[in-house]
């Protein structure tokens, strides 16, 4: 496979930029793997880049319905961060943010990672209590997260209506310095050309119809290409993780949801920093392309229709229109819909389960991307070693039984 | 944006009039049992249909009425087939996804 550098680009203009090879391979599936990845996001394929990488598993398929990243991981708002409040979401989020600092390294494969900086309004009183809690939390593990006063909010967004009449006035805002976004499209192609290197099968357009289980033990795969043995299988498929859990007859704890987000036509650079409001639910950052990428709250009921209603994303545009007003009459471009796994507590589920060689990795509701790597890495270890990685452990199906919750619907409010 | 008729009052609006309620009919166990096992408190608290397709939901006529009732929607078109008492009796998806089927072969 093609290293890339500053001399396979030159080399590629020489060539008319025609001797470029696929990143990844696309073979056929064999009939029999140890472990079959059920879909090939962002998080399934860090999982199967890291069983590769760091537990030297290769003989691993990951089976993908549509095309690889075409779920969430191309649908979100490429936010990345890890300034939550309980200790158990901090260690991993922050495992994730800090494997993206090196990532392109890693992967030989620019991920655009820009810790540009990151901002959580404080709109409210109660927000400010809010989010002083959770700069406490977060600095008690060591983060690199502090509050700033309306003026160095002002400081850091001109842009931002910060004036004391404002609806919802700024009264502070939870700083994380390191923060940021990434290109999401290339967090997908990069794990799946690191994962396909090391001997990865990635099999797209083929759908798992069944999963076979010979008595508590996991047998196998169904797909449209044919069965599948593997010894083990993780299932991935984040808002559509009911569905392929219920063909091995589980049923989970989660809620599909619509979340929807939309872009403005590119302007001229403009906010450097990620701003969040989750009072008034909007987010918002600016590409490299110049738009304004827009976030907001998932819609208000079950939706598996990769819509969204009109509502909640003419909602999100009006709080943002009220914190920019200078925005008012930007342009969309486009906007689209992806469908997310909501749990109770608003936490991911890691875990293995009542049947032998069953994984799950699902859950991440309206905050996945951010967590890629941590989450890839941790459930490669989870299954490699058949028992939970410490990180992973907390998020077990157990807590469901036990009620030992990681309560992060505060930290998530809305926006992730 | 969904347009729902309230079984109610009769009045139909936009989903911004209503206040979603999430699954129809889960039944709480009974807490002063002892016997309940946690397993069962997990399901009635979190375990949830979330099917693709037909669903039976609770909806709040929020800025309206002020009542409770159920609706039955598909979560992939949006399409609501039915909406009937909160007292009611769960309806029967088999039926109505029956009664579509004809409806669109005609």
């Amino acid at each position: 496979m093609q290293k890339y550098s500053l001399f396979s680009l030159l080399n590629g203009a020489l060539h008319s930029h025609e001797n470029w090879k696929p990143a990844w391979r696309s073979p056929d599936p064999k009939p029999d793997y140890d472990i079959a990845v059920i879909g090939a996001g962002g998080h399934g394929l860090a999982t199967a880049y890291y069983l590769a990488k760091d537990h030297n598993l290769t003989n691993v398929v990951v089976l993908e319905k549509g095309w690889l990243g075409g779920g969430n991981t191309g649908r979100n708002t490429t936010i990345i961060r890890s300034n939550y409040l309980r200790d158990d979401s901090i260690a991993i989020y922050e495992l994730a943010r800090s494997l993206y600092e090196n990532l392109s390294t890693d992967l030989n494969f620019n991920t655009m990672f820009s810790p540009r900086g990151l901002l959580m309004l404080c709109q409210t009183e109660h927000d400010v209590r809010a989010m002083r809690r959770h700069a406490y939390a977060g600095r008690n593990k060591g983060l690199d997260v502090k509050m700033l006063t309306p003026a160095e909010v002002k400081q850091l967004v001109p842009l931002l209506n910060c004036s004391a009449q404002a609806r919802y006035p700024v009264l502070g805002a939870l700083y994380q310095p390191r923060g940021g976004t990434a290109r999401h499209d290339a967090i997908a192609w990069g794990y799946a050309r690191g994962a396909s290197q090391r001997g990865v099968d990635i099999i797209q357009n083929c759908a798992v119809t069944g999963i076979r289980r010979e008595g508590d033990k996991i047998a196998g795969v169904e797909t449209e290409r044919g069965y599948i043995r593997a010894n083990k299988v993780a299932i991935v498929t984040a808002g559509h993780a009911g569905q392929v859990a219920e063909m091995a007859g589980l049923r989970l704890p989660l809620e599909s949801l619509a979340l929807q987000a939309c872009v403005t036509e590119p302007l001229k650079p403009c906010l450097d920093v990620v701003v969040m409001a989750n009072t008034v639910h909007g987010y918002i950052s600016q590409s490299d392309k110049g738009e304004l990428v827009i976030g907001g709250g998932s819609d208000a009921y079950n939706n598996y229709s990769q819509r969204g209603s009109f509502s909640s994303i003419e909602h999100t545009i009006t709080a943002l229109v009220e914190m920019f007003p200078i925005l008012a009459r930007t342009r969309m471009l486009r906007q689209w819909g992806g469908v997310i796994d909501m749990t109770g507590d608003r936490s991911p589920i890691i875990s293995k389960t009542d049947i032998n060689g069953l994984y799950l990795n699902c859950g991440w509701g309206t905050g996945g991307f951010k967590a890629i790597p941590g989450s890839g890495k941790v459930f490669a270890d989870t299954i490699a070693n058949d028992r939970p990685h410490p990180f992973a452990e907390p998020f077990g199906l157990q807590r469901f039984i036990t009620g030992r919750l990681i309560d992060e619907s505060i930290a998530a409010a809305v926006a992730h | 944006m969904l347009i729902i008729c309230c079984p109610v009052c009769g009045v139909a609006g936009d989903e911004e009039e209503f206040h979603y309620g999430g699954e129809g009919h889960i039944r709480r166990p009974a807490s002063h049992d002892a016997s309940i096992s946690d397993e069962a408190q997990r399901d009635y608290l979190y375990i949830r249909e979330n099917p693709r397709g037909l669903l039976r939901e609770r909806w709040l006529h929020q800025r309206g009425c002020g009542k409770w009732f159920h609706a039955v929607r598909d979560t992939v078109t949006q399409e609501i087939l039915l909406v009937y008492p909160i007292t009611d009796p769960p309806a029967d998806l088999e039926k109505l996804e029956a009664e579509r089927a004809k409806r669109e072969a005609t």
